[in-house]
């Protein structure tokens, strides 16, 4: 007999996969546990919308209670799952209740890094969750004080966010510049600059020593600054969630290790979305973890199918957008082992990278501009990317030729 | 309701393509398929509200430049995450080398 689909994880990735079982025509029993009360909700508003907005945000459900009656899935919310039994093919909950599966999937994400020298309280925050954006939004007031620690995404995101909100930002960002992390620096550039025009502050290269919250918090840093803030948010990365994972002995390799297909090392489990790292054909079978939206969903939807038998790999090509002020940016590939890169200008301030192999194979392409400016150009950069193209340096540069030409080549 | 608006001329949308065209305090978008024909649709992705218009097209889809959400212009039809709403889809007839709107 069926056991049932268990799905571990109710964020973007558990959700759409919650979903895609049924839309491909599995009629057993679903489960989907979140630790979170919320039904799945989108994310990437957190740090944009729900931030700047005028009225008090609602979540963002991906999952209506009403489609989650209509699709039959059984939403267990507010509710941690604590052991997987292998063996006997079920997982614990927190309240000792135990689910059987057929097939689990575990969509566990990621959570914020934590900072070990600063006390979390109230005025030091971090952002995951619906009920972190809501803490945060209500701190944010014209004229406070606000400190980011971190000058990735998020970080970057929310300083744009409290800048619209009237508040005065400081980022501190310990690397030599921001977005270290898969982001060319002519575009770092770039987006360090909006933020300047912008009033915020940005320190590069700058140590903490110590953080302490005794009603002001006040941010003393390697060099003896002292900083007094109202909030202070700690935004240095995220690690992937895989306790679970690690203690039913399932193989872990920054992040839960899946193969092409998203299975574990366990052939009735598969990880996707933010916990799991997996292999690229595109980039030679590397293995990478990604934290990236339409990931999440993409490997949601792909590890319902293979649940149902499918045998299908996953081959997108990596994709992340980021809004701050009136800017996009997106960013197609990954450049890692990029031998030389060429800029295609579009106009308005908006240009793209191209980052090449050393035999002419496109890696990445990243884009910076006013609203959708690149948007396009990014999407067709994608598709050059899926088939390995190596489109010739001279045309990438030069914004009269089409890109959609190159892709008709 | 059944007045024909003129939108532009049938030359000032590429083959497969989309235009930007706003009207009465509206917004649509504007196709021209690669069979060279005429379609239109609300202008604003139904996920967040977005213009249609910087995105692409590819034979019958309309990808949104925003999230990748993706519909089919000729009838609106929303093909999946993250969009679940359908776009509205408006007549149009082509005259005279125009491209006239029935936006009711
Ligand atoms: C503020 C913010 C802004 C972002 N902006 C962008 C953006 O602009 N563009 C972009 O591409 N990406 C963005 N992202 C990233 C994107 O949201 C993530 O990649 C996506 O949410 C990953 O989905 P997931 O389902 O894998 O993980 P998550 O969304 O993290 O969901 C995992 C869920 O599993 C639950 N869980 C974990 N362990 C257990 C357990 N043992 N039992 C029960 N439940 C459990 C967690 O509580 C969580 O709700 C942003 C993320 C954040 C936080
Ligand atoms: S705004 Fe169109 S897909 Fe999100």
């Amino acid at each position: 007999m069926d056991a049932g689909m268990v799905i571990i994880g109710a964020g973007e990735c558990g959700g759409r996969a919650a979903l895609a079982l049924r839309e491909h025509g599995y009629d057993g029993p679903i489960s989907l546990i979140g630790e979170e009360a919320h039904l799945p909700y989108e994310r990437p508003p957190l740090s944009k919308e729900a931030i700047v907005g005028a009225d008090v945000p609602v979540a963002k459900t991906i999952l209506t209670a009403e489609r989650v009656a209509d699709a039959g899935i059984e939403f267990i919310g507010s509710s941690r799952a604590v052991a997987i039994d292998r063996a006997a093919k079920n997982v614990r909950l927190a309240d000792g209740r135990a689910l059987a599966y057929d097939k689990l999937l575990l969509a566990t994400g990621a959570v914020p890094r934590r900072l070990s020298l600063a006390v979390a309280g109230p005025r030091v925050a971090y952002l995951r969750t619906f009920d972190d954006a809501l803490a945060i939004r209500a701190r944010l007031t014209p004229g406070s004080r606000v400190v980011i620690v971190g000058g990735g995404f998020i970080g970057l995101e929310l300083a744009a966010s409290a800048r619209k909100r009237g508040a005065a930002v400081t980022v501190l960002e310990a690397q030599p510049r921001i977005l270290m992390r898969g982001v060319p620096a002519d575009i770092a550039a770039t987006v360090h600059a909006l933020h300047a025009d912008n009033g915020v502050e940005i320190a590069c290269g700058e140590g903490i020593a110590a953080i302490r919250d005794d009603g002001d918090v006040r941010i003393r840093l390697a060099n003896e600054r002292v900083i007094e803030a109202d909030l202070v948010v700690i935004g240095i990365g995220a690690a992937p969630v895989t306790a679970l994972a690690e203690s039913a002995g399932l193989a872990i390799d920054n992040g839960i290790a899946v193969d092409g297909r998203l299975r574990t090392s366990d052939a009735h489990i598969f990880a996707a979305g933010d916990c799991c790292s997996f292999p690229l054909a595109i980039y030679g079978g590397r293995r990478v973890r990604l934290e990236a939206w339409r990931n999440a969903q993409e490997q949601g939807a792909l590890a319902a199918r293979n649940m149902l038998g499918a045998e299908l790999e996953h081959t997108a090509v990596p994709w992340f957008w980021s809004d701050q002020y009136e800017f996009s940016l997106q960013i197609a590939g990954l450049a890692e082992g990029a031998s030389s890169a060429v800029r295609r200008d579009l106009g308005g301030g908006a240009f793209i990278l191209f980052h090449l192999a050393a035999d002419g194979q496109l890696l990445s392409a990243s884009g910076i501009g006013p609203g959708n400016a690149v948007a396009r150009d990014i999407r067709l950069a994608e598709m050059l990317i899926a088939r390995q193209a190596r489109p010739d340096p001279s045309e990438l540069t030069s914004s009269d030729v089409k890109l959609k030409k190159l892709l008709a080549a | 309701m059944t007045d024909w608006i003129e939108a532009c001329g049938a030359g000032d949308i590429d083959e497969e393509d989309v235009i930007r065209f706003d009207h009465g305090g509206r917004t649509f978008a504007i196709y021209r398929s690669p069979d060279d024909e005429y379609f239109a649709t609300d202008g604003l992705c139904t996920h967040e509200k977005v213009h249609l218009a910087d995105g692409l097209v590819m034979d019958e889809i309309i990808e949104c430049p925003k999230h990748n959400g993706r519909f089919n212009y000729k009838t609106g039809a929303a093909k999946g995450a993250p969009v679940c709403l359908n776009l509205r889809t408006y007549p149009v007839k082509l005259e005279a080398g125009k491209v006239y709107l029935q936006i009711g």
